[in-house]
């Protein structure tokens, strides 16, 4: 036999080889697919932008970023964004007040203290919470929550900004509890037996090396959670109103920037009106800040990511 | 079989006529297993892994302030053998533990014994160095805050650094990141932790298995310092490491047995089991 013979099942005689041949537009398939969600963030960026361009034509950018009076559409006009940044603002914070503590507690306990079978069956419930629909908070928050602010503090009124932040709170607990879980579950348990053969204590191997270790993880969760907050639309639209205020006292109603979005999408005003473009406006503003906030989640998890090894 | 020719029989006032009847059974190991001055004492120890029974019946007495090996092949129990004198075990969640073993002649799995107070007395070093991810001070001031020995934390890290071995090397980086050590520094860095709160006995599974040569003899001339100030008891794979720093030698084989238990040279030059002795040789394990 000669060598070409000997050779002839593995050599391709000058065609493509078989990974080539039948692979080729798979690759393609998959990345169109890719390309999708790409093009998608590409395209509604450049939406806001164009948007707001013809909006900072008419307002200036200094009234936008420091006026304290928001109203595009209704007369005497006022074009600052600060009292619909503060309803955000109370709304993230109020809601990280309640779902930083709740869920970072329910994340060590089920990664350091619950049994397996407990986890088992915690860990996914939780985890349905954050599959039930947000109107579905914000009805929730309606019907249950402000009846009891109600009850304590009588003079609240139907929509008030601490029932918002204390359904948004609850919403991404599942967020904190979760992917915290996830970052201390992932230390490796050589650092737990080293605290304990210290003579430590399962709250202090819990609180002095578990948390400390997967803390970049934690963090991640907080700030992700904090941006979804910041995103939160409907839950909130229905829970703190829309009355764009800067207030301190959270059981007055406010506005958030999503709940102005929703106010003006589902008005009557015409398309290339003021009203119409502030929308643009409001939502590249709040796409800049869930972006920086998601921004720093990466940064902090890859700046300190596995640390322990 | 002669249980005790392996050597003069050491007699001490806890020595009680049960124990040599006892050990008359199938479990006791050969060699001399009685010592001077015992600080830890198994008595019948079983440990089962589940179903599994990973130690059977295990008679041992450890010495005061020397260094006791335990070696065997991989599987014998020596690891979960050394793991059961702190309560390490208490932590896996399906072993359970049969017998006595006592610490100062006090059961230490007796009901009212607090497993984390136990260990603030029994230090432990392990397979891989595992520094916590913070500072090496820090590292080494962990066991001194936890246990609240937190005065002059500065004089006692400095002095446990010392002590392992690790002082001069890490003296002007202190606040740098344990994790940026070596491997050999890191398993001082272990040790030194292990000492700053001044326990009685440290335990060490297989300190060096994860080192190399030079970082190895490093850890083994400082475990044979640190046995004039502790007990050491240490799990090797490394026959020839048992024999340069240890006093004594527990075999271990087959499924959980002591087989025999000697001063190192008795049983690395005239064990009493052939079994022991083809261990020792190379011939299986």
């Amino acid at each position: 036999m000669s060598q070409a013979e000997e050779t002839a099942e593995i050599t391709t005689g000058g065609a493509r080889g078989i990974d080539d041949r039948k692979n080729a537009a798979i690759r393609y398939v998959f990345f169109s697919c890719a390309l999708v969600t790409v093009l998608t963030t590409l395209g509604i960026i450049l939406v806001l932008i164009q948007g707001s361009v013809e909006f900072f034509q008419q307002v200036s950018i200094l009234e936008y970023l420091t006026g304290t009076e928001w109203s595009p559409v209704i007369r005497p006009r006022s074009y600052g964004v600060l009292p619909l940044v503060w309803g955000t603002l109370i709304i993230t914070v109020g809601s990280a007040l309640i779902a930083i503590p709740i869920g970072t507690a329910t994340a060590i306990y089920l990664s350091e203290y619950a049994d397996p079978q407990v986890r088992k069956i915690v860990k996914p419930t939780l985890e349905i919470l954050a599959g039930i629909p947000t109107i579905v908070y914000g009805f929730f928050a309606l019907s249950f929550i402000t009846p009891i602010i109600q009850y304590f503090v009588p003079d609240t009124g139907t929509f008030n900004a601490a029932a918002g932040a204390i359904v948004v709170g609850i919403m991404i607990i599942p967020m904190v509890s979760s992917l915290s879980e996830d970052a201390m579950s992932a230390v490796p348990d050589d650092l737990r037996n080293a605290a304990y053969g210290l003579g430590a204590t399962k709250f202090e191997v819990s609180t002095r090396v578990v948390v400390p270790a997967s803390l970049s993880g934690v963090i991640a969760s907080y700030i992700l959670a904090l941006s979804r907050a910041i995103g939160e639309t409907m839950a909130v639209t229905l829970a703190a109103g829309m009355s764009p205020q800067i207030t301190t006292d959270p059981f007055e109603p406010i506005q958030t920037m999503t709940a102005y979005m929703v106010q003006i999408g589902i008005s009557d005003v015409s398309v290339g009106s003021i009203g119409y473009q502030s929308l643009f406006a409001v939502g590249l503003t709040l796409f800049a800040m869930t972006l920086s906030m998601n921004l720093i989640s990466l940064w902090i998890k890859s700046r300190y990511r596995e640390e322990y090894q | 079989m002669t249980a005790n020719a392996g050597g003069p029989r050491t007699v001490s006032k806890s020595e009680t006529d049960d124990f040599r009847s006892e050990t008359e059974q199938e479990d006791a190991p050969l060699g001399t297993p009685r010592v001077a001055d015992p600080v830890i004492e198994s008595r019948d120890l079983d440990v089962y892994y589940g179903d599994e029974q990973a130690l059977h019946g295990i008679h041992m007495e450890i010495p005061e302030r020397k260094v006791t090996a335990l070696i065997g092949p991989s599987g014998c129990g020596k690891s979960t053998f050394l793991r059961s004198i702190n309560r390490m075990n208490d932590l896996i969640e399906i072993a359970r533990v049969d017998g006595e073993l006592s610490f100062h002649g006090k059961n230490v799995y007796d009901d009212d014994v607090d497993p984390v107070a136990l260990r603030r007395k029994i230090g432990m070093v392990f397979q891989k160095p595992n520094p916590f991810p913070k500072s090496i001070y820090d590292n080494v001031a962990y066991g001194l805050r936890v246990q609240g020995k937190a005065d002059d934390v500065d004089e006692q890290v400095h002095t446990a650094l010392e002590r392992a071995a690790l002082l001069d090397e890490v003296e002007d980086q202190l606040d740098s990141s344990g994790l940026d050590l070596s491997g050999g520094q890191q398993q001082r860095l272990c040790i030194a932790r292990a000492i700053a709160p001044d326990p009685e006995v440290i335990l060490m599974d297989e300190p060096a298995s994860a080192l190399d040569p030079v970082a190895t003899s490093k850890i083994e001339d400082l475990v044979e310092e640190l046995a004039e100030e502790y007990t050491v008891v240490i799990v090797t794979h490394n026959m020839q490491q048992a024999a340069r720093i240890s006093d004594k030698t527990a075999v271990f084989l087959t499924g959980g047995h002591l087989v025999e238990f000697d001063d190192t040279n008795k049983i690395f030059e005239n064990p009493e089991s052939d079994r022991v002795e083809d261990y020792i040789t190379g011939k299986f394990g």
